[in-house]
């Protein structure tokens, strides 16, 4: 238990390691940590960011999906709505054309009917005097007997 | 870690020219390596083994902590920074724990103390007859290699704290709130009147407070580095008695190094725990030193 100058002598020395720890040991360790805790702090923060927006694309995502079928459905839908209407149309149009067709071909009957009425008629006038002028004997003339010819065909 | 002991005493007996001892066993490593100032000796003498040690220990260790710190990175640490790290983290958590506020000069001290004192104690577990014929042979017969064994040593830790503790009550109160503190803390002091009375009190309350504050300053620096050297002597002495078991043949040798085992491996929580022990008082006292009462 001597007191003596040692005491002095440790006591500068453990001043001297105290400044040298505070100058240079402990800054740039605690920088180290604290600087690592930030980073760490700011990767589960972007972690978090990113898993956040994930969660919104997918919400979007499904939005738009949706979106999309409501859109293709109704595409469809009036697809098929048009081809109805341009079926019925069509049948519509060919009906009338048809229609049309068979009025005009019934019309060419009736004309044709009444072109071959009026020949037979024509023939039968002319065989009508031919029977007759065979029946005479003699020659009938035709033009002197026109109107009672075509007052006959008329008549057949 | 005591095989040698025997051999040593037996070298010890060569070459002392008087009979070997367990007085002159212990004493011879009790003897610090002094070494005068001036000639007239006494107070100006220095221990150059404790100051030897400590110096070249704190180099070591301190050198090693600012050769990492320089290295370290805010990135992946590696073992080694990862290790000092959690020292540094051990250190400030408990710094932490006690100061709220403006610990930057607290915790690196804190951080100094506890390593350096846990060197200096963990020189304990040296062999000291090993080391003691080693260091003779490079010419120091007398060489004491635990430096925290020396009263001079954690007195001057002790004080440098106390002195430290005092400036920063000063920084934290002003020179005139410390010195108020001085004669008007633990106990407070009456209100003064124009009733004599409350005068005498306010003398009296004057005169304890100032007591008391003087018993508590004059404590603080006493406890906190009695309690250290106290440990660390008494380690040192167990040692030296466990290794006198040699002295008594080879069976001796025998039990002196089972119970020299043993009393090492319940040293290692003496050492830890006597620096973080002293670590931990740095730590309060300057906590308390920032208090206002």
């Amino acid at each position: 238990m001597n007191i003596n100058l040692t005491l002095f002598a440790q006591a500068f020395v453990f001043l001297a390691f105290i400044l040298f720890t505070w100058r240079f040991v402990w800054p740039p360790l605690m920088k180290a940590v604290t600087d690592r805790q930030n980073r760490i702090a700011d990767g589960l923060a972007a972690a978090e960011k990113g898993a956040r927006s994930l969660a919104d694309a997918s919400v979007q995502t499904e939005e738009t999906l949706k979106q999309a079928r409501a859109q293709a459905q109704e595409i469809l839908a009036g697809a098929n709505k048009q081809a109805t209407q341009l079926v019925d149309q069509a049948k519509v149009q060919a009906k009338s054309e048809g229609d049309r067709i068979v009025a005009a071909a019934h019309d060419e009957v009736v004309r044709e009917v009444a072109k071959a009425k009026e020949t037979l008629r024509k023939q039968v006038g002319e065989l009508a005097v031919l029977g007759a002028a065979k029946i005479l004997k003699r020659e009938v003339n035709a033009q002197a007997h026109a109107d009672v010819l075509s007052d006959l065909a008329a008549r057949v | 870690m005591a095989a040698e002991d025997h051999a040593e005493l037996v070298e010890h007996a060569e070459h002392a020219e008087h009979a070997l001892t367990p007085a002159s066993y212990i004493g011879h490593h009790l003897t610090f390596l002094q070494h005068p100032v001036k000639p007239e000796g006494g107070f100006w003498t220095l221990h150059m083994d404790t100051l030897g040690t400590s110096i070249v220990l704190g180099v070591l260790v301190f050198g090693f902590l600012a050769w990492v710190a320089r290295g370290a990175t805010s990135g992946v640490p590696g073992k080694r920074q990862a290790f000092v790290e959690l020292c540094l983290e051990f250190v400030n958590e408990q710094v932490r724990g006690i100061f709220d506020k403006s610990f930057e000069f607290v915790a690196p001290l804190a951080l100094t103390v506890f390593v350096w004192v846990l060197f200096m104690n963990a020189m304990d577990f040296l062999p000291v007859d090993i080391m003691a014929k080693g260091l003779a042979a490079a010419g120091l017969p007398e060489f004491r290699l635990v430096p925290t064994a020396d009263v001079n040593a954690t007195f001057a830790l002790a004080l440098t704290v106390w002195f430290l503790m005092i400036g920063f009550a000063i920084k934290a109160k002003g020179l005139g709130g410390f010195v108020h503190e001085l004669y008007a803390a633990p106990f407070g002091l009456p209100k003064l009147t124009f009733n004599p009375l409350t005068w005498i009190g306010v003398v009296l309350m004057v005169c304890a407070n100032f007591l008391f504050q003087m018993i508590e300053y004059i404590s603080k620096p006493l406890s906190h580095s009695l309690r250290l050297f106290g440990n660390m002597y008494a380690g040192e002495i167990i040692f030296l008695l466990l290794w006198l078991w040699a002295a008594t043949g080879l069976a001796g040798t025998i039990m002196g190094s089972i119970l020299g085992v043993g009393w090492a491996i319940f040293h290692i929580l003496i050492v830890a725990l006597q620096a973080f022990i002293f670590m931990m008082l740095t730590i309060v006292y300057l906590a308390m030193a920032h208090e206002h009462h």
